[in-house]
């Protein structure tokens, strides 16, 4: 349907400037046109929620922004290299190789789009920072709302399926995400083994889940959906399966379905968690009825195992103080605070450097 | 500490033996009757080959003429045949994946397992950048850039003979791979977690790891030898404003290589003794850090993009000039757009993982950093447009891959904008519009310059043009199988369908799929197309013959001597007036002397080259097997025969004044007879 | 050739050294640049080392820190080993530039063993740390240490094997100009060590002892 159109709509351009073309390079100009038009029906084009729809509009945007010059570039590549073929007409000028005001006129044409382009990137990605609360959004969506805390959900990529532990709930979910409609969510993300993507197109953009880091996404959704999330990073075997349900309900049928979790009768203890952290593929929906409150902070400073130390604990510490190693302390300075909350100390996602 | 004592499910080592480590008749893949049948006609071949080598008497003539050569013309053909065998043996991993990814739609799961499928993008990927992109650039470079500063060799030819060798010898464990064990399943870049020992304890991440330093090696040696070169080889008369365009971004490109390789190395070996020595530093527990990995890897990454498409920019800016008959429009511009490149593409790593949550600054640095790239690159664009303008093109075969160039690379430059702004990054990262993009720019751009560079250079390589029929079969193959195979993987990745999957659920998306399986065989056609117009060349050989060493009207000096050239490359050593040096002497008519020929001092061949990267190939091979012995005498063996070559002091000698006297008379009769 | 056919006679000497005596324009040897861009390659992979050291330095994972492991005194008697091996090296160099075949192999082996007890130094160091359980396997911390300076001891080891060589050529050939090279070489390479053992000792073994 597209292609017709697109070429139609080239035809007539072609047209109004006649300058004859030959058809098998036409061809390949329209294709980027084509790729937009075809690509609508696709679901990052097709939101249920924010974020996502800014994020699909700052796609149009700077697509928009680079065809004002990305056009005329492609027709300017197809005009001369028809009219200056050889012996067919146009003027041979051997020395035409260099003019100051055409160069600048090449150096500044991207230059101008790049800084329209960079100063939407700076705003967008801080507008859109994934750590950063809805707090315009949820203006936009309900100026007079009071100001409602999101609701949490703890996400955990296992190998090869996702946990979603909803704290305030005390309830848990494998590979099935009910969210209500409307109302901020806080997602934090972390990894038991692999490294994945936690990504729901029609929600918002991906971020990464990590082994013994957390990372927080902040999202919405504002209309009826039932869709799926996914992990678009490679993690190994399981990882084309690694897939979960994601469904956007009203706030009455949300409450339904949290009380329908907690009457499931299966908790989330140590022995259920350790059958479900061992390597699995296309792994069924699951429901847990409860949950312990710090499951989630020691599966990112990995120490579910009872026995074992925290991260947080370990990691800037030597053995001095944790008893077992063969060297007395070097130092009485070098023990640590006592008693210091393993929460606090979370390894924050981000670049090794800026630790 | 808890994960890690779970193992995933990959195939366990079997028990390791003294003689023969972790290798026993169960790494053979009997049962798989893909890969046995691969292996039957592999075989095949290669015994045909070794039997026919045989048959002819030919091995002297290979050993002395070829496998010791320290000739860079040869060097550089032989990396070409390198690349372009492994580029059918990468493509034939992509026809494989888009053969899966047709099929398995729906509740299918395809004919190919995720142990296999996994395997197959690995190698696909780890294939085409390492040993086919990079063989096939340092191949041109190779043969291309001495002619074009008018040197009688590289500043080391040696050097040049053994980075050859051990990028054949990377490429080599890399097809062992197929047959004896398994590659790696965890990506092209052999990304932690997945290639920990924990998560993968067979020997693929070992065979990636051991292909590529020892091939990386090579890589990084011939970079400094292609600096040096450059820097120290250049005839009298060509400043550094007088280099040809080529030259300058072949010079640019190395520049980066020996500044990026380095990261890669020392990643790669962090990752080796993290397997090996069981170190913690890309482990999930004991202080390990897996993302430093994916900062070392990608601040070799990104900028390893501009190593290869560089030379290639290099190449269209000779070709445009040369058939629209006019000087590159605006070269120092050129040349200030590709040292800024240079430059700028070591600061943007960071954009291949905006959604690791580096915070709204860095991100947002980065992505700028990243679209600032696409000035100097636009800039390029206009320069080859106003090339064009007024010029008197001929629409030869080299030319039309350059506006097949222009139309395909400035989409992919585009999207690769689009991917650049972080928000839109966080939907398309990892997606299949991420892959769409990157063949967009690595076939559009790098693969079909190379094509455009091989077919300008072969009639200077070996006395007669390409056949031009099939030579356009060829082009045509490639240029619509691109789009038809890489359009529909753009909106499906638009519809939010990430890399690497196996199969898929929605099976609305399996049109797609399948125009995309399409277009990969049209590519086929182009490839089956430009081996053709190489087998027809051959056979129409005296009726596409050059005589006379300039068939396209050139204007670099590599067209000023006899095609092929002879191995000294001039007799005399031009002297440069101007750019276009050669352009110029033919407008200032030109002429050789006809007397007066003096000895020519050149490096003599030696084998110590091949040798040296046999050893590092067998040590590669036992590493990865465990097979400590062997692995410890090849080590000796490497020291021994290194520390011995630098006891032979014999290395130049000198043509007779009568031989080149010879040559050069041989030449003019020749022209003269076609005149 | 599309070109217009030359118009008058041309001489050859306009486009070719047809005396390339007379020119003198033979290319010094490019073997100095080359081993330089090699060295710059090599700083390269140590400042891998060193960053990835930067950001390890502190994932002691309940393992031995910095103050526990180190002996500061030994380290610095290693590094005034090395230092003054350098200067040795620089008199070899001297020795050579007068011409004394057997000074500059003097100097030469006072260099090589000097740099031979670096290695001894080092080597004890790390055995004594591993017999206290301060293993490379305990945590990202000892990784790194480990590996940033065994890296600089294997160069080192290199350049010793590099200086043996080098003494047996000399006792060879003397100072032909192709041996002269390479001690040029030999120079740039170990001097260059000096210069990253200098970042090392400050970087892990001081910083590392003062936090």
């Amino acid at each position: 349907m597209s292609e017709t159109m697109a070429t139609g709509l080239l035809d007539a351009m072609m047209q109004q400037q006649s300058i004859p073309v030959p058809r098998r390079l036409r061809a390949l100009a329209i294709l980027p046109l084509l790729v937009l038009i075809a690509g609508c029906s696709g679901t990052v084009l097709d939101p249920a929620g924010d974020i996502a729809r800014q994020q699909r509009d700052l796609i149009y945007i700077s697509t928009v922004l680079m065809l004002l010059i990305i056009v005329p570039v492609m027709i300017l590549i197809v005009v001369f290299a028809w009219r200056y073929r050889k012996g067919k007409g146009g003027t041979y000028d051997p020395e035409f190789h260099h003019s100051t005001s055409l160069e600048l006129v090449i150096w500044s044409a991207p230059l101008l789009i790049i800084i329209m382009l960079g100063a939407l990137t700076w705003s967008s990605t801080h507008l859109l920072d994934p750590f950063r609360p809805l707090d315009k959004a949820q203006a936009d969506m309900n100026p007079e709302a009071p100001r409602e805390a999101p609701l949490r959900v703890q996400v955990v990529s296992l190998d090869w399926k996702w946990l979603f532990i909803y704290p305030e709930q005390g309830i848990a979910t494998v590979n099935e995400l009910v969210l209500p409609l409307n109302r901020q969510v806080r997602f934090d993300i972390t990894s038991t083994n692999m490294m994945n993507t936690f990504y729901v197109p029609t929600m918002a953009g991906m971020i990464y889940a990590m082994p013994g880091m957390q990372s927080t996404l902040h999202a919405s959704l504002d209309r009826p959906v039932e869709s799926e999330g996914f992990s678009a990073n490679y993690s190994g075997k399981g990882f084309s399966d690694m897939r979960f349900r994601l469904r956007g309900v009203d706030d009455a049928a949300f409450a339904q379905w949290v009380e329908q979790a907690r009457a499931s009768g299966r908790a989330l203890d140590l022995a259920a968690y350790r059958v479900l952290v061992r390597p699995s593929e296309r792994v069924p929906p699951e429901m847990f009825s409860s949950v312990p409150g710090d499951l989630f902070a020691r599966i990112v400073e990995r120490c579910v195992e009872p026995g074992t130390r925290c991260m947080s604990e370990l990691m800037n510490h030597g053995r001095a103080e944790g008893g077992h190693g063969a060297m007395p302390p070097a130092t009485p300075e070098a023990a640590p605070a006592p008693g210091h909350n393993i929460s606090a100390a979370v390894p924050h996602a981000g670049m090794p450097e800026a630790h | 500490m808890f994960s890690a004592t779970e193992p995933a499910s990959v195939s366990e080592p079997s028990t390791t033996s003294a003689i023969f480590g972790r290798l026993s008749w169960d790494s053979i893949p009997f049962h798989e009757p893909i890969l046995l049948g691969t292996f039957i006609v592999v075989a095949v071949l290669g015994i045909g080959i070794l039997a026919a080598v045989t048959k002819y008497r030919l091995w002297g003539w290979l050993w002395r003429e070829w496998l010791t050569s320290v000739d860079h013309k040869k060097i550089g053909i032989m990396y070409l045949i390198l690349g372009i065998v492994m580029l059918l043996r990468g493509f034939a991993d992509a026809l494989m994946m888009r053969a899966q990814q047709a099929i398995a739609v729906g509740g299918e799961q395809g004919y190919l397992d995720a142990h296999h499928y996994d395997q197959i993008f690995s190698a696909h990927g780890t294939i085409m950048i390492f040993f086919v992109a990079i063989p096939l650039v340092v191949g041109i470079t190779n043969y291309v850039m001495p002619l074009q500063i008018g040197a009688r060799d590289v500043a080391f030819p040696f050097l040049n003979s053994l980075s050859l060798w051990l990028t054949v010898a990377g490429a080599g464990l890399v097809m062992i791979s197929l047959f004896v064990g398994e590659f790696t399943t965890a990506g092209w870049l052999n990304y932690v977690p997945v290639a920990n020992i924990e998560n993968s304890p067979g020997t693929g991440p070992d065979y990636y790891l051991w292909a590529l330093q020892i091939a990386g090696l090579g890589t990084t040696l011939s970079a400094i030898n292609m600096v040096t070169t450059v820097i120290k080889m250049r005839a009298p008369g060509m400043t550094m404003m007088k280099m040809p365009v080529f030259t300058w971004t072949a010079l640019c490109s190395n520049v980066l290589a020996v500044a990026i390789f380095p990261a890669l190395t020392g990643a790669f070996a962090l990752l080796m003794l993290d397997r090996y020595v069981g170190t913690n530093f890309f482990t999930n527990d004991l202080g390990g850090n897996a993302m430093m990995y994916w900062n070392l890897v990608w601040i070799w990454g990104h900028p390893e993009v501009y190593v290869l498409i560089l030379p290639v920019f290099g190449i269209y800016s000779e070709i445009t000039s040369t058939f629209s008959g006019k000087r590159l429009f605006g070269y120092s511009s050129m040349v200030y757009a590709t040292v800024v490149i240079t430059i700028l593409s070591y600061l943007v790593w960071l954009h291949h993982f905006f959604t690791m949550g580096s915070g709204a600054s860095v991100n947002s640095f980065f992505g700028i950093a990243t679209m600032v790239i696409a000035i100097p690159t636009g800039a390029k664009i206009f320069n080859w447009l106003f090339t064009m303008y007024r010029g008197s093109i001929r629409f030869e075969l080299p030319m039309m891959w350059v506006v097949a160039f222009m139309l395909t690379f400035t989409v992919g430059g585009m999207t690769g904008v689009l991917l650049a702004v972080p928000p839109a990054d966080f939907v398309l990262h990892n997606s299949l519009f991420l892959v769409a993009h990157f063949h967009n720019v690595i076939i559009g751009g790098v693969v079909f310059g190379l094509f455009a560079g091989m077919i300008y250079w072969f009639p200077k390589a070996f006395g007669f043009k390409l056949d031009p029929w099939w030579g356009k079969v060829g082009f045509w193959g490639w240029v619509i199988g691109y789009w038809v195979a890489w359009t529909p993987i753009y909106i499906v990745g638009l519809m939010g369908t990430t890399r690497r999957v196996r199969h898929f659920d929605d099976p609305s998306m399996q049109i797609w799929f399948v125009i995309a399986a399409i277009g990969a065989l049209i590519i086929l056609i182009g490839i089956l197309g430009f081996i053709m117009s190489i087998v027809m060349g051959i056979v129409k050989r005296k009726e596409l013959a050059d005589t006379t060493g300039d068939p396209w009207d050139g204007r670099t000096l590599e067209w000023a001597t006899a095609s092929p050239p002879p191995s000294y490359n001039f007799a005399f050593t031009p002297v440069v007036q101007d750019l276009d040096a050669w352009y110029d002497m033919k407008k200032r008519g030109h002429q050789r002397p006809t007397g007066g020929y003096r000895p020519i001092h050149m490096p003599r061949n030696t084998g110590t080259g091949v040798i040296l990267a046999g050893i590092a190939g067998v040590l590669g091979f036992a590493m990865i097997w465990y097979i400590w012995w062997l692995a410890a005498v090849s080590a000796v063996a490497l020291f021994v025969v290194a520390i011995g070559h630098t006891f032979n002091y014999n290395r130049d000698f000198y043509i007779d004044a009568a031989d080149v006297e010879r040559d050069e008379r041989e030449r003019d009769r020749l022209a003269a007879a076609e005149a | 050739m599309a070109t217009t056919a030359p118009t008058e006679a041309t001489d050859p000497a306009d486009f070719y050294v047809v005396d390339p005596d007379a020119h003198g324009h033979a290319h010094d040897s490019p073997t100095l640049l080359g081993f330089w861009i090699y060295l710059m390659s090599d700083a390269l992979i140590f400042a891998t080392l060193f960053a990835t050291f930067g950001v390890l330095s502190s994932s002691y994972a309940g393992g031995p820190t910095p103050r526990e492991i180190i002996d500061l005194p030994l380290v610095a008697i290693n590094t005034a080993i090395l230092l003054i091996s350098s200067i040795t090296y620089g008199f070899a160099m001297l020795a050579m530039g007068r011409g004394k075949l057997r000074a500059t192999q003097a100097w030469l082996l006072v260099t090589g063993l000097l740099g031979a007890a670096f290695v001894s130094l080092e080597i004890y160091e790390f055995s004594h740390m591993i017999a206290e359980g301060a293993t490379p396997q305990r945590s990202g911390y000892l990784s790194a240490l480990f590996t940033l300076v065994g890296t600089h001891g294997l160069h080192v080891t290199f350049g010793i094997i590099w200086i043996v060589v080098m003494l047996v050529q000399l006792n060879q050939r003397g100072l032909h100009i192709e041996n002269q090279r390479r001690l040029l070489c030999l120079s740039m390479f170990w001097h260059f060590l000096d210069v990253v053992w200098i970042g090392v000792f400050t970087f892990v073994y001081l910083l590392g002892y003062i936090q």
